[in-house]
């Protein structure tokens, strides 16, 4: 009886397109413009030559040996997102989307930002292709982060702090959803992470699966197999999207997303979603979220400003709901303790982000055979928690 | 006939929003009654949501002091059901996708037919989603209704077609909250609906002034006004009631001249 009503950007139960009127003909318009141009040959290449020329692709696929050897089980190995140009895997997806803007004809981007890393890789893809640029980033992670702020600044994007809810990233999520209602004729919403209304949760992963596809290469070519194990850590989901999506259909490849426990899952301050959080309808999106019993959001907390986010893309609850995927609860501690182990023993300072998985893998390597593989993503690099890390040891440095 | 069809009956309708709770329960109970008569032909009540997109700075502070004030779903189900007994005008909630959904949306809608409740409005569910909720308001006799935006255009009928109650029209890009102009052409959005269906068009998000509300209704079927009474309550606190009424009175004069 209602034409039109198919059921857009379904994930099982998860996903759709809960969004205001007003912005409807806005997301259906760049779902429209992605159909045309995800198989458009000169647009992949161009994107291709731009992640390779500009972002530094492949990246790396280390293997680490004193790491093996020290947990005594599984072969690990890192993807080295951290070497990205920016510093995080971030910059795949913003490529893809601000490219995506120019093509539509847009001059101007958007996008929220938590700890501050998609609003540096959307600023420096706006400065690359001349487009304005515009961040929504809560002012309690402004405080955190002053020097990201500043490097947005940099890069020639202005950042408007929102004061409003918790003033985290939920809050920056809501408030660049309100602008981008209120401009959207020359505005893209580039939205970070495989969340939001259809077709961001779809258009992010897509732009984010390169890193699972060389994961597969790489490793083909160094051990001949495929992984027995990927590990990433999860906010809203993109960069585990990326590794995951790759090997959904290898069912042999365990997929293990990593969530912020922050003081543990039976603290209230903590952000695992799949742990503790229920289903809900909330950003454009049906999925799982952190909630009180009336639907209220609820505050979330962890250490690290990029998985501190009540909710989890769709994908990812599906992937869960089918037991394709398995997530599990990482502390402030134990990431912490991993970010220092990770320093100490192959000289690379991992985002407290990826720190969750490295912690993670820390604790199942020895679990696996010597002839089995774990691959890490190591979605940024640690630069920006290095003094946060020194003030939870007690060491008052200033960033 | 609808109690909400009959609040468009042979005349311009004047809508009230208050958002439910704030600054307390009790004074949106005392307020309700009260403003149905200082005129208002439809109230829309407000549940407070944590995050709600779709408002501007004023109503999302009013949702803040609501639920900071302790304000919950079912409170609110108890508070209308005591103002039901008081006032004949249709009253409807409006609210968020995720208030609805965790509630149970079956007993979500059980829970407004038993007191007293007409119609909804959930911004966040469009067009497209609309089944997520329409099953279950149509089996409790719950209007659902529909909003659309100056961007709609094309979309116009096919939303139109399916209207239930009154029609929502949304002046202006953006989100609610007092505006300086109206420049959305809104005659041109009603010829649209009026081409496939005689639901009651409203016009709200922007409005504040008797002129606007007058130039609204000239166009349509009503006006729609929340920020500019929310802001008064803001000012006034427990206080609001006299200050809304007289707003109330001004403005529902403006619309019964459009």
């Amino acid at each position: 009886m209602i034409e039109m009503a198919e059921k857009k950007g379904r994930y099982g139960l998860y996903g759709g397109q809960y969004i205001p009127e007003t912005l409807i003909p806005a997301v259906q318009e760049l779902e429209q413009a992605y159909e045309r141009y995800r198989n458009d040959p000169a647009f992949q290449a161009e994107l291709k030559e731009l992640l390779e020329k500009y972002a530094g692709r492949p990246s790396l696929l280390y293997y680490a040996e004193k790491m093996t050897k020290d947990l005594g089980g599984a072969k690990i190995y890192l993807k080295r997102e951290d070497l990205n140009h920016t510093g995080s895997h971030k910059i795949n997806n913003v490529l893809g989307q601000v490219l995506l803007a120019k093509k539509m004809g847009k001059t101007r981007v958007i996008a929220e930002t938590g700890a501050g890393q998609h609003g540096v890789a959307t600023a420096t893809a706006a400065a690359l292709m001349g487009m304005e640029c515009e961040i929504f980033m809560g002012k309690e992670d402004m405080d955190r982060q002053v020097l990201n702020c500043y490097r947005m600044e940099l890069l020639g994007a202005k950042v408007h702090p929102v004061t409003s809810g918790t003033m985290t990233l939920k809050d920056a999520v809501n408030e660049t959803m309100r602008e981008w209602a209120s401009r959207m004729d020359d505005t893209l919403y580039v939205l970070g992470s495989v969340m939001g209304p259809h077709p961001f949760p779809m258009i992010v992963r897509d732009f984010q699966k390169v890193i699972g596809e060389e994961i597969r290469e790489q490793l083909l070519e160094a051990e001949g197999k495929l992984p027995d194990a990927v590990v990433a850590c999860v906010g809203g989901g993109s960069n585990a999207m990326g590794s995951f999506y790759e090997f959904i259909p290898d069912t042999n490849v365990r997929l293990i997303g990593c969530e912020a426990a922050g003081l543990g899952v039976d603290n209230p301050k903590n952000a695992a979603t799949i742990a503790n959080g229920s289903v809900g309808i909330f950003h454009g999106m049906k999925s799982l979220f952190c909630q009180d019993e009336y639907g209220q959001i609820a505050p979330v907390y962890s250490i690290s400003a990029g998985l501190d986010y009540p909710g989890i893309g769709p994908e990812h609850a599906d992937l869960h709901e089918t037991g394709r995927a398995q997530y599990v609860p990482v502390t402030d501690e134990e990431a912490v303790e991993a970010f220092e182990y990770l320093s100490r023993t192959e000289g690379i300072i991992p985002a407290i982000e990826s720190a969750h998985a490295v912690a993670y893998a820390k604790k199942i390597a020895p679990e696996f055979g010597k002839d089995q593989v774990i691959v890490v993503t190591i979605s940024g690099r640690g630069d920006k928690d290095v003094a946060a890390i020194a003030r939870y040891r007690g060491v008052e440095i200033f960033d | 006939m609808s109690r909400i069809s009959k609040a468009f009956e042979n005349k311009k309708a004047f809508i009230a929003f208050v958002t439910g709770g704030d600054p307390d329960l009790e004074t949106t109970e005392a307020l309700i009654p009260r403003m149905a008569a200082a005129g208002a032909d439809l109230i829309e009540i407000g549940i407070p949501f944590s995050d709600p997109i779709a408002e501007g700075v004023v109503i999302q502070a009013a949702d803040e002091r609501a639920l900071s004030a302790g304000t919950t779903t079912d409170k609110l189900f108890d508070m209308v059901k005591r103002v039901r007994g008081k006032v004949g005008i249709p009253l409807v909630f409006m609210t968020y996708a995720n208030p609805v959904y965790t509630y149970g949306t079956e007993m979500f809608m059980k829970r407004c037919v038993e007191c007293g409740i007409d119609g909804i409005i959930i911004p966040d569910v469009p067009f497209e989603e609309r089944e997520e909720v329409s099953g279950a308001c149509e089996a409790a006799g719950i209007e659902l209704i529909s909003m659309i935006a100056p961007t709609s255009h094309e979309r116009i009928g096919r939303i139109a077609k399916h209207a239930k109650g009154f029609l929502y029209c949304v002046s202006s890009l953006g989100v609610t909250g007092v505006r300086n102009k109206i420049t959305t052409d809104i005659r041109d959005m009603v010829d649209h609906v009026r081409a496939v269906s005689d639901v009651p068009c409203a016009v709200g998000f922007g409005i504040s002034t008797p002129e606007q509300a007058r130039a609204m209704a000239a166009v349509s079927d009503g006006a729609i006004v929340g920020s500019a009474i929310v802001r008064i309550i803001a000012r006034y606190g427990k206080d609001c009631i006299g200050p809304v009424c007289d707003y109330i009175r001004e403005m529902k004069a403006a619309v019964v001249a459009a």
